[in-house]
């Protein structure tokens, strides 16, 4: 297989990622203020953390004081998908990344740069690897910064608008992948209709929201692995 | 929030994502076979996003009506493959624009 290993490839790939980071990012940083954090702090989050769907469940945690258990307990749950990704890229990383780049390059393991680092069929480098990182980097920090700092002093409506955002963001990677896949929908769906028990009897309502998440979406995705397993080969979409 | 507070919080959060990402990248020179475990691992990112949409999606904005309109329209343009970016501006823009007309009756 073929490597590609251009820093300048990499900042390319890498630049409409960065670009939708911007965005999501801005409403993350909305949403961090108005839960209690003050603009540094949403901002060293982002820049420590680097996942959305981690950052929106474990910030309330936070604020709420909640349990350091729930809080790792949620972020292992919630961004186990980041294992997969890293054991599926590493087996396509080119001979010029050395073991302290995996270091480095690992912390920037987010959805969006796995999917173009493992969809263009070639080995990557480190130079690439590199230059795909960076822009996305700056983007979901400099968006979190924005969004802090400017979120109080946009109009109401600007902001409500953009509290959708991230949202909206996980409905476009879920769709496309329960579109081709029929057993993704009903574990989806699964997940949800636990989620949503989980979440409006009132007999549960004691359950913290990091652990409705784990719980859900963890009892859904064991339910469907054990009877819906994927097949061993041909259905790696991951890859 | 107190700092103190926040730095504790923040090196576990950090701490165990930056290791969920780092421990496999490192390590894992081999496939996973178990099809059990690579099913388990396909299911969970679709599951939890999914579970952390429904419902809090619609109380994303200032009201139902909008969170609605801005869900349809991101269900939409997923299911026609658009980019992150795109379906989540265009979402953004239809909250905004519901909310006006709403503004307006």
């Amino acid at each position: 297989m073929a490597e590609i290993n251009s820093f300048r490839k990499g900042i390319t790939d890498g630049m409409p990622i960065c670009l939708g980071y911007l965005s999501v990012a801005f409403a993350f940083g909305i949403f961090a203020t108005e839960k209690g954090l003050s603009i540094l702090q949403a901002l060293i989050v982002s820049m420590t953390n680097v996942t959305s769907a981690g950052q929106l469940a474990g910030v309330p945690i936070m604020v709420a004081g909640g349990t350091i258990a729930e809080l790792v307990l949620s972020q292992f749950i919630i961004n186990l998908r980041y294992a997969l990704m890293s054991v599926s890229l590493s087996q396509k990383l080119g001979k010029s990344v050395r073991m302290k780049d995996r270091f480095v390059i690992s912390f920037m393991m987010t959805d969006e740069v796995f999917g173009v680092a493992s969809g263009n069929g070639k080995r990557v480098g480190r130079n690439y690897l590199f230059g795909l990182i960076v822009t996305p980097f700056i983007g979901w920090s400099l968006g979190t910064l924005l969004g802090a700092g400017a979120g109080n002093i946009l109009p109401v409506a600007v902001v409500s608008a953009l509290g959708i955002a991230i949202y909206a963001m996980f409905v476009a990677i879920v769709i496309p992948e329960v579109k081709k896949c029929a057993n993704t929908l009903m574990c989806v769906i699964c997940a949800v209709a636990i989620g949503c028990v989980l979440c409006f009897v009132p007999a549960f309502s004691f359950i913290p929201e990091g652990f409705r998440v784990i719980i859900a979406a963890g009892a859904a995705s064991a339910i469907f692995a054990f009877l819906k397993p994927l097949e061993a080969k041909g259905e790696e979409d991951d890859e | 929030m107190n700092n103190a507070k926040f730095l504790v919080y923040l090196i576990c959060m950090a701490g165990i994502t930056y290791l969920i990402r780092m421990i496999p990248f490192v390590l894992f020179k081999k496939e996973i076979k178990n099809k059990y475990v690579l099913s388990f691992l396909h299911y969970i990112p679709y599951a939890v996003l999914s579970v952390m949409t429904i419902p809090a999606i619609f109380n994303s904005t200032e009201n139902i009506w909008s969170a609605i309109v801005g869900t349809v329209t991101a269900v939409i343009l997923a299911f026609m493959e658009k980019s992150l970016l795109t379906v989540a501006a265009a979402s953004c823009v239809a909250v905004f624009v519901t909310e006006y007309i709403m503004k307006l009756m």
